[in-house]
């Protein structure tokens, strides 16, 4: 019986000790972001000097745009930095969000086969898009709602391809965040639609390479929303707003031009002060 | 195969210089997954041992449901609890969605059928062997249960191993309720999905090293104190 008396508080003891261990709360704010500006490793530079400087912590959940935004609908962030103009307005006109600002951008590119049997390389994105459907080289889609692929979408449209009869044939919907579908087009020697960041970070490159960047119409703008208070009562207003606040003036945008990999800065400060 | 040098070389130096947030991370993985099976411990066994001995309608429809239930998806465990976590879901107003917390209850939603189950079929072989036994003491089923599972502590600590590898080991329901944020909620298994989808494979695969050594070491302490009780109380 003594035994039986220990080993019952013992398994106490072990619970205790979890509970104890969770106890300890901090000042944070959650940030819905996309996997672009947290697996480029944009993040783990900015946000220690913010937290520094204001001693609120960040907790990033990395998703794509579109998940991104529908946590912030649910309620379970406080701000949402995110990377679709269009999906980010409507967000604002359901009165999810308070206001959106405008913080970054940086640019896609079309990843592809260095050897391109396409020959879809250049500036012109359309016309590198209507090369690959023409010669129906595989092409990876991340086919996830995210900013990424709102982008790739309105580039098919735009190149007047019609991707109802390319799908399940060179066209590939993979439903997978940016990596992920990296890792099929690398293995695959697919081309692929990618933000900058990402494959600057991206290690498993195996025989892709940029085939087309420089076009104006590849800029991709990052955009930074207060989730409204009046909707969610327990969002942290004024320490999102301060994080916001941070991140559009001369400190956050200083930071974010001087992240650079490999000597490459990623993403361009742009905010309207 | 460079891929499995590289990342044995990873690993090694990963502990080698006994990184800071690695073993963080290792922490977590551990905390979370050991709470997660305590808690379904508690939950499961003594279902398992009523499901064993007890006389009720629905009795087999339950064994039937919980051997099922071991088979849960961890993905739709995260999506349920998430749902109910969420601010906007019935339990919102605990902010508990992105914390270890909503972790531990995932992983001890998705733990405890296999615990009951696997303790329903201990205590049922022992049933079966005390029962005349049991019986002529005048113990009530719910007693007779409660002596099973003392009786069969040792080879139930099988069942508890069995419901921490399901925990530690599945990354759907802790990457959906945990976020994998960066130093709150980042686990083993999250950490390797996010370095594979970084397309570090070397990295993800020495991270997957390491964690298998952890889950080896754990059941290797229980099998060495298994044995040492079992001489010093069995």
């Amino acid at each position: 019986m003594i035994t039986r008396r220990l080993f019952c508080s013992a398994l106490a003891a072990c619970g205790l000790f979890a509970a104890a261990a969770s106890q300890a709360q901090e000042r944070f704010i959650t940030v819905s972001s996309t996997t672009s500006t947290e697996q480029s490793g944009l993040f783990g530079h900015l946000l220690p000097l913010f937290e520094k400087a204001n001693g609120i912590k960040v907790r990033v959940v990395a998703l794509g745009t579109g998940q991104a935004l529908d946590m912030a609908r649910r309620g379970d962030a406080d701000v949402v930095f995110v990377h679709d103009k269009a999906a980010e307005e409507k967000f604002i006109a359901e009165g999810y969000g308070v206001k959106r600002q405008e913080v970054m951008y940086n640019d896609f590119v079309v990843i592809g086969p260095k050897a391109d049997p396409a020959k879809a390389g250049g500036r012109d994105i359309l016309e590198g898009l209507r090369r690959i459907a023409a010669a129906k080289a595989p092409f990876v889609s991340r086919g996830d709602k995210s900013g990424t692929h709102a982008a790739e979408l309105r580039y098919w449209k735009a190149a007047g391809v019609d991707l109802d009869k390319a799908k399940g044939s060179w066209y590939r919907d993979t439903g997978s965040g940016m990596g992920p579908a990296l890792n099929t087009a690398a293995s695959m020697d697919a081309y692929i639609l990618a933000d900058r960041g990402t494959w600057l970070s991206f290690k498993n490159r195996a025989n892709l390479g940029i085939v087309v960047e420089g076009d104006k119409r590849l800029f991709n703008q990052y955009g930074v929303i207060l989730v409204n208070p009046a909707k969610h009562p327990h969002v942290k207003q004024a320490d999102g707003q301060k994080f916001i606040d941070w991140v559009v003036a001369t400190d956050g945008q200083k930071a974010i031009a001087d992240y650079k990999i490999g000597g490459e800065q990623l993403f361009f400060p742009n905010a309207k002060r | 195969m460079t891929e499995f040098n590289d990342a044995f070389l990873t690993a090694w130096q990963l502990l080698a210089v006994s990184d800071a947030r690695l073993s963080a991370i290792v922490g977590l993985s551990l905390r979370v997954s050991l709470v997660a099976t305590l808690v379904a411990c508690v939950v499961g066994m003594p279902i398992g041992a009523l499901l064993a001995v007890g006389r009720f309608p629905g009795r087999r429809v339950l064994i039937v449901l919980f051997n099922g239930l071991m088979g849960l998806p961890p993905v739709v465990v995260g999506l349920l609890v998430y749902l109910l976590l969420s601010r906007a879901g019935p339990l919102g107003q605990f902010g508990l969605l992105f914390s270890p917390e909503a972790m531990i209850i995932a992983q001890a939603v998705l733990v405890t059928p296999i615990v009951a189950a696997l303790t329903r079929q201990v205590v049922a072989d022992e049933w079966t062997e005390y029962r005349e036994q049991l019986r002529s003491l005048g113990a009530s089923r719910s007693r007779a249960a409660a002596t099973l599972l003392w009786d069969g502590r040792f080879s139930l600590s099988t069942a508890a191993l069995a419901g921490f590898g399901r925990a530690i080991a599945e990354v759907g329901a802790v990457m959906i309720v945990g976020g994998n944020i960066d130093g709150v909620t980042r686990v083993m298994t999250t950490t390797i999905a996010l370095e594979t989808s970084k397309g570090d494979l070397p990295l993800a695969l020495a991270l997957g090293f390491i964690l298998i050594s952890v889950v080896l070491a754990i059941n290797a302490v229980a099998y060495a104190v298994r044995g040492w009780a079992e001489r010093r109380w069995g």
